[in-house]
């Protein structure tokens, strides 16, 4: 009896662990986007979880197009969310263009504003294009057979969020610790007069940044969207929301924070809901935010810099 | 000033009372919102209200004597209402057909009490204008808020058989209100336990916490107050881990969008909804007459307020008197046709027959479950 109960309890607190990584993934997934773009021109991009919610809707038309000629499967998924990320690169590309580049000598609420049309913009676009109502996301990630005996812990599609979500970190982190563009945008984000003295493109390195960081949010948005099964024009707002508080957590303009931040946040909602009421859900994660930026005003492993807002 | 002037008011009524009941005609008051943001609410009712005086006019009217409606606006504010119904008590009214809000109802019922008229609203639905036993006067053809709530309840108790229930709800006024009465019978009826009662916030990204919670909760069923985004969420991670827990929710859900989301998983679930009476020949008469006579569909609550109307005038041609008690009690002995079905009114003035039937999915539709 006393075994069994005890088994239970860890059982319990497992499957919510699970629970909050899978949540925190999708979260450190967005914040990154967040966060880089926040590191290399100090702009909040409100219209971030508008990418997401976009990179949602194009995997939908892709995979209902994909099904409509016949084909099944994780190979729909694939391609899906290679679309949906190169669509959502376009748009995160040329929001930059069109609604951050003018502003960058601007005052500092300038972009910010900016950011923000931009963001109702595109809710309002999508809710135009498409409906207002919830559309109905398929399945793409199967229930693995293998995995049955603990899909009441993880099922398919928590197993391929986790894994896609460390996948892409480690790309990431090569990315930007290895490679020639990974430097430059590094180079940048230190100091961009510098940087332009020494030969870096920085406006392409500003739109490189855009890019990343709208596949990111684009990918997180096709996982979430197969996971949980429906998408609206306004999934972005709460996600865009949390993603960034994930961001600020972390210390908002690092990269390696925004993970933290992301599955910190993710794991409190998770073990709030769990251990005490999921009334107090958000009260939780938000009573955590404020009690860490008293504790270290710059985020868990952010870096101390004074000019920020 | 104008509190003043509504006591002197009063103090008039008898005077009028006299002069009206001496004219040969039934008077049938017609009060709601007429104008302002909520006239939607309240001009289908003073339609309603026509289209059955016409019918019954030109039938002979009632009790040999001519139907005349006398509409008066509140624009659903509580401090309006008082004038309207001093209005019409002025007007000598002899039974009144509304109001539309609950708040509003409520402000002016204590006037019509005061002078024994007979009052029956289409449309307001809290609870306590009935339940709490101060407007004996009140009656109403809509099922009032906890309607649903109770129904859930008693399907997952008396038919169902459940001794664990889980009651989740969307935190929103709809599905909070909701899942506190359904909380509140539970306990009261000591045949089940409630598990577990949570909220969860609408829009966010995920369930899976909730749903690991409900699993461990070991319920048997959940009830669940909110609209159909979250349920299909709800239900849909259930069923992926294999629970077969069974899902009870509310009007917000009966909705085929929630089907057409939750696909497969929405399966055998459970919903209240109104009782589908588009079958009715009286609905179908009261609907074409509506378009023939305004060349447009019927607004909100347009089936109860014609229903309401006919309650009244059928009351009053049966009882044989325009005295309050013996109208109260033809409403409460004598079943009337209406749009709504066959209709008496209960001691506490709610329709008996009207209001919320259970459905359930089955491939992939929903499905009245009769009796």
């Amino acid at each position: 009896m006393m075994t069994e109960n005890f088994t239970d309890t860890v059982l319990y607190f497992i499957e919510l662990l699970l629970g909050g990584l899978t949540r925190g993934s999708i979260y450190a997934l967005i914040a990154l986007g967040y966060t880089m773009v926040y590191g290399i021109i100090e702009l909040i991009n409100f219209a971030h979880g508008e990418i997401y919610m976009l990179g949602a809707f194009t995997a939908l038309i892709v995979s209902g197009i994909m099904t409509m000629y016949g084909y099944a499967g994780m190979s729909v998924f694939f391609t899906a969310m290679l679309v949906a990320a190169l669509y959502s690169s376009a748009y995160g590309y040329t929001i930059e263009k069109i609604a951050y580049k003018p502003l960058r000598n601007a005052p500092r609420l300038s972009p910010l504003i900016s950011a923000i049309g931009m963001s109702i913009f595109l809710q309002n676009y999508v809710m135009l294009a498409q409906t207002s109502d919830f559309m109905p996301f398929p399945s793409l990630i199967p229930d693995f057979e293998c995995l049955s005996w603990i899909d009441y812990m993880i099922g398919g599609p928590e197993l391929v969020i986790l894994i896609t979500t460390v996948i892409v970190m480690i790309c990431l982190t090569f990315l930007i610790k290895y490679t020639r563009i990974g430097k430059a945008m590094r180079a940048t984000a230190q100091d961009k007069k510098m940087a332009m003295l020494v030969g870096i493109d920085i406006n392409r390195m500003i739109s490189a940044t855009f890019v990343i960081g709208s596949t990111l949010a684009a990918i997180a948005g096709v996982l979430i969207a197969t996971h949980i099964g429906q998408i609206n024009f306004y999934i972005g707002f709460i996600a865009g929301i949390k993603a960034f508080t994930a961001a600020v957590l972390g210390g908002i303009g690092s990269i390696p924070g925004a993970v933290l931040g992301g599955l910190v946040l993710g794991l409190t909602e998770s073990f709030a809901t769990g251990y005490v009421s999921s009334d107090y859900e958000d009260v939780f994660a938000f009573a955590l935010l404020v009690l860490i930026l008293i504790i270290r005003p710059s985020g868990l492993i952010g870096r101390n810099e004074m000019q920020k807002v | 000033m104008r509190y003043i002037l509504k006591w002197i008011a009063l103090l008039f009524i008898p005077a009028f009372c006299s002069y009206a009941l001496a004219a040969d005609t039934i008077n049938l008051g017609v009060a709601g919102a007429h104008s302002g943001d909520l006239a939607s609410y309240g001009l289908p009712s003073v339609k309603a209200a026509e289209l059955v005086v016409n019918d019954i006019n030109a039938k002979g009217g009632v009790l040999g004597k001519k139907v005349i409606i006398w509409a008066e606006d509140d624009a659903c504010k509580p401090e309006l209402a008082t004038n309207t119904a001093t209005r019409l008590v002025s007007k000598g009214v002899h039974v009144v057909m509304g109001h539309i809000c609950s708040g509003a109802t409520k402000a002016a019922l204590g006037i019509y009490k005061d002078m024994n008229i007979v009052t029956m609203s289409p449309s307001a639905t809290n609870p306590d204008l009935t339940q709490n036993g101060n407007y004996p006067n009140f009656y109403r053809t809509i099922a009032s808020d906890d309607a649903q709530a109770r129904l859930e309840v008693d399907f997952a108790l008396n038919k169902l058989k459940v001794k664990r229930i889980a009651v989740i709800h969307d935190k929103g006024d709809y599905g909070k209100g909701l899942a506190e009465f359904a909380k509140k019978f539970i306990e009261q009826s000591k045949k089940a336990q409630v598990v577990l009662y949570e909220g969860i916030t609408p829009g966010a990204v995920d369930y899976s916490a909730v749903i690991r919670k409900i699993k461990r909760s070991k319920a048997g069923a959940v009830i669940f107050g909110g609209y159909h985004p979250e349920a299909s969420k709800l239900v849909s991670g259930m069923r992926k881990k294999r629970m077969d827990t069974i899902f009870i929710s509310d009007d917000g859900v009966k909705d085929d969008t929630f089907i057409k989301v939750a696909k497969k998983y929405a399966e055998g679930v459970y919903a209240t909804g109104p009782k589908d009476v588009s079958q009715n020949p009286m609905t179908i008469k009261a609907t074409k007459d509506h378009q023939k006579k305004y060349g447009k569909d019927p607004g909100a609550f347009f089936l109860n307020a014609y229903s309401a109307t006919l309650a009244l005038l059928n009351a009053i041609q049966k009882s044989g008197s325009i005295e309050y008690e013996s109208i109260r009690m033809a409403l409460q002995n004598e079943y009337v046709e209406t749009p709504l079905g066959k209709i008496r009114f209960d001691k506490n003035g709610d329709a008996e027959g009207v209001g919320f039937s259970m459905y359930q999915v089955k491939n992939g539709t929903y499905v009245e479950i009769k009796e």
